[in-house]
């Protein structure tokens, strides 16, 4: 019994090309995500993740390739705003908050939606936007530190406000880079269920080294090598993989 | 349903600081006039004039250092040449009154004052049109310095050009300016600029009545700009710019056009200073293009720096504080003031870092120097938990 489903990829990647200075950082990249996915980019240093990461979100114009979001959008012709607008949320490899605002306030700048230097001298906060940040707050166990400065919290908490900042503006596909780097086995574990819990709603790629921690968030893999996709499948298959094992052990 | 925040004058009755500066202030700027002009000169509550001029003028100086202290306290724009938006608002109010002057000049020439008779021109310049109305020079007082505020900003933005690199470029736009307005053929007075005035809206400039004036509207400049000011930074806009001030990057990939966030601070902030640039001239009587010199612009970072940048009433307080300093230091030991200056300056970057509002105590201040010492000294100890930056 053959069973087909539609799959709509939510991102395509298609002979993608980067180089700084001669360097190809990304060397003929395609790659796509489904809606709903949960994917994870693992791959040495220097594989391109981040110039990967750069280049969906607008930091970075690719020299050549496509980069397709919801089937018809060119992401290559948008800048950082209007992607972030368009439902693609990225986390920074380091945890990147506002210090000097409170874990509401960080929150609260990142709701969706009233982006205009206008709306904001007036806004107020409605009480379904309040709603949406409690929910937040709770999902990303910062509910009883919402009133301290974000500066204050610990490493972990800060990549937790992060990825709730993220959650705010109700992205359809979320990147997340590295986000259990420099965090507690525990904080590392909360983490794992943290990126489950959000890939049932929308689509995560997450780039990540710790291999304990992409085996716990058990999705389907790409391992990245000079710029371009050395393997795709479940992580115990990559591992698995001749070349695989000789790009992370050397030669 | 909304939630409601706190009206503004609430807030502010809540903030003891700002509640005892601005009440100081309103309460100044109706005593200080009154105290001036009809308490007898015998009185020992009499107020001289002099006193009523120059705290005039510093007030002016206070809301520039409250303009200053909008763009970088808040959003991180540290512009060295506020100094210009402040010349520009003085020019244009300084052209309003050399056309009231009329056939009162030395050549007597009513069409045109008297160092355009000197260089032998013939006829008014189109841009000095309009000049004879008051409405349209206090109009052209706003709008000039907003304008160039905007179409610097616009580029300056939108090309991304941040920190060291920004403030550069601002000192260059004012150093362009100074060097432009020196130029006899600019039609501003060149070197020794627009002075000589007589009256405004038919007022002599010389009577105490006048001195008073200048110094009540001084105040509640001071206050209104305050209150927008406050108005702004305590809104989610003001959340924004912060947010952008702490880290642009994440602002932008919140969604956040950061460019238009900092143009529109940057203009509202160009207009104020403009504002106290048209209430100084008439205070001091002359405008010329010394006040478009670098060093001026700097000195306004040392106010706010010293006063307490991102506080909006420690720059209020800088500027009144340091510019009553430069008067009577500069008259008892005239050699001895920029060293003075620089001195503080110093003081407040390694022991004041948030400048005389932020800091509660000298205590604090010291420990606060010993600290960052420390921390200069054994880098180590401190980068443990990777969360510093």
């Amino acid at each position: 019994m053959s069973h087909t489903q539609e799959v709509k990829s939510i991102l395509y990647l298609d002979g993608v090309s980067v180089s700084f200075d001669g360097f190809k950082a990304l060397n003929n990249l395609s790659l796509y995500v489904n809606e709903g996915e949960m994917r994870a980019i693992i791959g040495p240093n220097g594989a391109g993740k981040t110039t990967m990461m750069d280049v969906i979100t607008g930091k970075t114009r690719p020299d050549e390739g496509d980069v397709i979001f919801g089937g018809n959008v060119d992401l290559t012709q948008l800048d950082e705003a209007a992607i972030a607008n368009l439902g693609i949320g990225r986390k920074f490899q380091k945890p990147t908050v506002f210090e000097n605002q409170s874990v509401f306030d960080n929150l609260e700048l990142a709701l969706a939606g009233n982006r205009r230097p206008h709306e904001n001298l007036f806004f107020k906060l409605q009480s379904d936007q309040l709603d949406h940040i409690n929910e937040t707050l709770k999902q990303t166990s910062l509910a009883i530190h919402r009133n301290k400065i974000a500066g204050a919290l610990s490493h972990g908490q800060k990549q937790w406000l992060e990825i709730g900042m993220l959650l705010m503006q109700k992205p359809d596909l979320l990147l997340v880079d590295e986000p259990v780097a420099g965090m507690t086995d525990a904080e590392t574990a909360t983490t794992a269920e943290l990126l489950k819990d959000i890939a049932k709603t929308r689509s995560v790629v997450v780039v990540e080294h710790d291999m304990d921690f992409v085996k716990a968030l058990d999705c389907r893999v790409n391992v990245l090598h000079e710029g371009s996709v050395l393997a795709e499948g479940s992580l115990e298959n990559v591992q698995a993989n001749e070349q695989v094992i000789e790009v992370y052990l050397g030669r | 349903m909304t939630l409601a925040r706190k009206p503004l004058i609430m807030r502010i009755g809540n903030d003891r600081l700002a509640r005892n500066v601005l009440g100081l202030l309103l309460i100044a700027a109706f005593l200080v006039p009154i105290l001036n002009l009809w308490v007898p000169e015998s009185s020992p509550f009499h107020v001289p004039s002099y006193v009523v001029a120059l705290f005039g003028k510093y007030l002016t100086y206070a809301l520039l250092a409250l303009s200053v202290d909008l763009v970088w306290g808040y959003c991180g724009i540290l512009s060295l040449g506020h100094g210009a938006f402040f010349a520009l608002g003085g020019y244009a109010i300084g052209m309003h009154m050399m056309r009231q002057i009329g056939e009162r000049g030395v050549y007597g020439n009513a069409e045109l004052p008297d160092f355009m008779v000197f260089l032998n021109w013939q006829e008014l310049p189109w841009y000095w049109y309009g000049f004879d109305s008051f409405g349209f020079a206090v109009l052209m007082a706003l709008l000039v310095p907003g304008l160039l505020a905007f179409i610097f900003g616009w580029f300056a933005f939108r090309s991304r050009v941040t920190g060291v690199y920004l403030s550069i470029i601002t000192q260059a736009m004012t150093y362009a300016l100074l060097l432009a307005f020196f130029r006899n053929d600019m039609g501003f007075g060149g070197n020794n600029g627009l002075t000589d005035f007589k009256d405004i809206l038919g007022f002599s400039l010389q009577t105490d009545g006048m001195r008073a004036t200048l110094f009540f509207l001084s105040a509640m400049a001071v206050i209104g700009g305050y209150l927008i000011c406050r108005m702004i930074v305590d809104s989610r806009l003001g959340r924004v710019i912060v947010a952008i001030r702490d880290s642009e990057s994440r602002a932008r990939f919140l969604g956040y056009r950061v460019e238009y966030y900092k143009l529109f601070v940057f203009t509202v902030s160009g207009v104020l200073a403009g504002v106290a640039g048209a209430l100084y001239v008439p205070q001091v009587g002359i405008i010329n293009p010394s006040e478009f010199a670098p060093a001026n612009s700097i000195e306004i970072v040392i106010w706010v720096a010293l006063g307490g940048r991102g506080t909006l009433i420690g720059p209020i307080l800088g500027a009144v504080a340091v510019n009553y300093g430069k008067t009577y230091f500069t008259g008892a030991f005239p050699e001895g003031w920029l060293f003075m200056l620089g001195g503080l300056f110093i003081v407040a970057t390694l022991f004041l870092p948030k400048g005389i509002v932020g800091t509660k105590s000298i205590i604090e201040g010291y420990e606060r120097y010993r600290l960052r010492l420390a921390k200069y000294l054994r880098p180590y100890d401190y980068v443990k938990g990777g969360s510093g930056r």
